[in-house]
């Protein structure tokens, strides 16, 4: 029995339980006092103990953030932000130094989220890095993945046991001044995961890192990056949940993929940051940068993501297809309902030859939600034969709510075969009285009719997070049928 | 089991369909409700089952006892109605095991009994699969995507021999059939009938009655039941066609 095939099961138990991440933990915290100069960045840098390289990487990309613009061009309605308001450094104030001296409120935290932080009671075959506010509290079986050669910690720890890998690759899939929102996160993150597969290692357990905004009026900016040497193989995978608040926070990741020739990276998100209430007060401003580069030659990179929460998402996770042959996707749900707004999709930029990219996006919207799929598709002149297979299917429930297909397909070379396919469809009143009439409640028919729309995606996630994705869907959608 | 008193309804703010049905339906019956196009056969079914869109203007329904015009669609489902569907519905990328499951583990559940595993389920599929004569080969597909005409009629007399209903409605379950495919279906239907079970099929040809005999015959026109009897009467009907009924109110 696949794990899709117990979604309803579970979802029974989590209807009409709202968005239960919205919690507050009572911790002690230390924070940077509100505002973004020259002097935050420095301040950031020194709490870290970073090297002199690196906190003028960040002063570069801070006077790099310093001139540019929000960007305008997604369809979405975001009230100015005030950027001098947030706190751009927040960490809980006994840093631990292992597993057993983590606060036992932040495991409690944890523990509360499904997310077990103790090896005994870990996740099978799932090594998580928990990241809250600010700082990395945990990894797990980090020695057992050493054994492999496997590096996975937190981003600030990657600084100071791994800097010349760090230094190597930061920057240059995703560069400092590459967009608005990067450039900030490149002046101000905190911390974040990183991890290395070397050469032919097949990496045996899912990498995870479940990130926490706990603290009011701050934001979080953490920063991931994956290598996958020659023939290597990873799956990853990453949560995030938020306390309910009125104010909207600020999030603003960066992630960088690297895979050498013949590597494998499937990277897989479930996103479910406080979304606001149902009039649109408060909820995540969700703007992340992600992008992978197939380095080498039949290297492949694969994205998943099921976004549900953030009152804003904008988020774009892109491939660059360098390596002859390599391969790109992107997976793709995203659900509004109530308030939200996603402006999301994928950029797939075909360079070297014979390489291949499938985009599957999913879009559902509810209640006044707003949903975008936007995406690039480019095949660039010396890509020959590049092939990509575009599918973008959205489905509305209720007459309030909006979907929108926005594909930029820009071909420089004639041998490449580029389709795309577009539906969009509304749940019909036939179908729930179907569903109705055998015995489903209208709730749970609704789930089915929405998962199963979703199947092609939900299929990619990793098993262990397939029904954590399904009874998402479900709590996201709640009272969006009368 | 089910008793209809002066059933009157209409389309949501539309001409009234019903106009005053009586009809007594005792468990173990098979019922057949025939009648011309538009005489409120299709309408009839939908309010038994809780279709939204009807508006039941006067008049009482109970089943079992209960108020049934009082319980959603569902909770009718759950107490034991099914409707075997005109047009049944596609639900893309869902399976149809495991919409099945959903459905059963819902009425057990209902009904206090515990839900089955996969396992278990997977024992009464091909249990009922093999007493009712029908293939696998539905199985494992989305709910009804892609299926011809028979083989979404069989699908549907599938699902009733798996929630073992109290009442069945099968509305025009003969209607785009072939021979082979209609036999198929009736051979269902009437290895389904059960002294605790009552079923009405609803009708425009008298050929599913070739398979099926039923214990009653009703005429359905212009919203009220005008002619009732047994089997002879479908045999009437198809020598003079449904043109006699102005024989009948003369």
């Amino acid at each position: 029995m696949t794990a899709p095939d117990d979604s309803l099961e579970t979802v029974r138990s989590v209807t009409n339980e709202g968005y239960k991440y919205g919690f507050v933990t009572d911790i002690e915290s230390e924070s940077a006092p509100p505002g973004l100069n020259e002097d935050t960045v420095r301040f950031i840098s020194a709490k870290k103990d970073e090297p002199q390289w690196l906190l003028d990487w960040r002063l570069e990309a801070f006077r790099h953030w310093q001139k540019m613009e929000s960007p305008e061009w997604a369809k979405l309605n975001i009230a100015p932000i005030d950027y001098q308001a947030a706190s751009y450094y927040s960490a809980p104030k006994e840093g631990p130094k292992s597993l057993d001296e983590v606060d036992p409120e932040l495991l409690k935290t944890y523990e509360k989220l499904g997310i077990p932080l103790s090896e005994r009671a870990a996740l099978a075959g799932v090594a998580v890095d928990a990241v809250f506010d600010s700082v990395s509290v945990a990894t797990t079986f980090k020695s057992k993945l050493a054994e492999l050669g496997i590096i996975f910690c937190s981003f600030g720890e990657a600084v100071r046991e791994h800097p010349d890998l760090v230094r190597k690759y930061l920057g240059t899939v995703v560069p400092q001044g590459d967009n608005f929102f990067a450039a900030l996160n490149s002046a101000v993150f905190s911390d974040g995961s990183f991890a290395y597969v070397p050469a032919g290692v097949r990496c045996p357990m899912e990498l995870s890192t479940y990130f926490r905004i706990n603290a009011a009026k701050s934001g979080q900016f953490e920063r991931t990056l994956l290598i996958a040497e020659k023939g290597a193989y990873v799956s990853y995978l990453e949560g995030c949940t938020a306390p309910q608040r009125d104010e909207n926070q600020l999030h603003a990741a960066v992630v960088e993929l690297i895979a050498l020739e013949d590597a494998e990276i499937k990277y897989s998100t479930v996103q479910n940051w406080y979304p606001g209430d149902a009039e649109g007060r408060g909820g995540i401003y969700n703007f992340v940068t992600k992008r992978g580069a197939c380095r080498g030659n039949r290297a492949k990179i694969s994205w998943t993501q099921v976004e549900t929460g953030s009152a804003i998402t904008w988020k774009y996770p892109s491939c660059l297809l360098e390596g002859d042959n390599s391969v790109g996707e992107f997976y793709s749900v995203a659900i509004t309902n109530n308030r939200q707004q996603a402006d999301t999709g994928t950029k797939m930029i075909h360079l070297g030859r014979n390489t291949t990219s499938t985009i599957i996006s999913k879009g559902i919207s509810a209640g006044r939600g707003q949903n975008t799929y936007r995406g690039l598709v480019r095949v660039q002149p010396k890509a020959q034969n590049a092939r990509n297979y575009t599918q973008c299917d959205s489905l509305l429930i209720g007459d309030r709510c909006g979907a929108h297909t926005v594909p930029y397909i820009e071909v420089r070379n004639p041998s490449a075969r580029v389709e795309h396919e577009a539906t969009t469809s509304k749940i019909s009143d036939d179908q729930l009285f179907y569903c109705q009439q055998r015995g489903l409640s209208k709730e749970d028919a609704l789930s089915l009719i929405v998962n199963g729309f979703c199947r092609e995606v939900l299929k990619e996630l990793p098993m262990e997070f397939a029904v954590e994705a399904q009874k998402l869907l479900a709590v996201s959608l709640e009272g969006s049928v009368g | 089991m089910l008793e209809i008193k002066n059933l009157h309804a209409k389309i949501a703010e539309g001409r009234e369909i019903l106009q005053g049905i009586d009809l007594n339906v005792k468990a173990g019956e098979v019922h057949a409700i025939m009648g011309p196009n538009g005489s409120g056969k299709s309408t009839l079914a939908g309010v038994l089952a809780g279709k939204p869109g009807y508006e039941v203007t006067d008049g009482t329904v109970t089943y079992q006892g209960k108020d049934l015009l009082a319980l959603s669609a569902d909770q009718r489902a759950r107490e034991g109605i099914f409707l075997a569907f005109q047009y049944p519905v596609e639900i893309p990328g869902v399976n149809n095991m495991y919409f099945l499951r959903a459905a059963l583990n819902a009425t057990r559940r209902h009904r206090g009994e515990p839900d089955l595993d996969a396992g278990q389920f997977l024992k009464a599929v091909r249990a009922k699969l093999k007493e009712l004569e029908i293939g696998d080969d539905l199985l494992q597909r989305g709910v009804n995507v892609g299926f011809s005409g028979g083989e979404k009629k069989r699908n549907e007399i599938f699902q009733m021999a798996m929630l073992e209903p109290k009442l069945a409605l099968l509305d025009e379950t003969d209607s785009g059939l072939d021979i082979d495919a209609l036999r198929l279906v009736a051979n269902g239907i009437n290895k389904l009938r059960a002294p605790d079970r009552a079923m009405i099929l609803i009708t425009h040809y008298q050929r599913l009655l070739d398979y099926i005999e039923p214990d009653h015959v009703h005429v359905l026109s212009a919203g009220k039941i005008v002619m009732s009897g047994d089997k002879s009467l479908a045999t009437e009907l198809e020598k003079r066609g449904y043109a006699m009924l102005g024989d009948a109110a003369a």
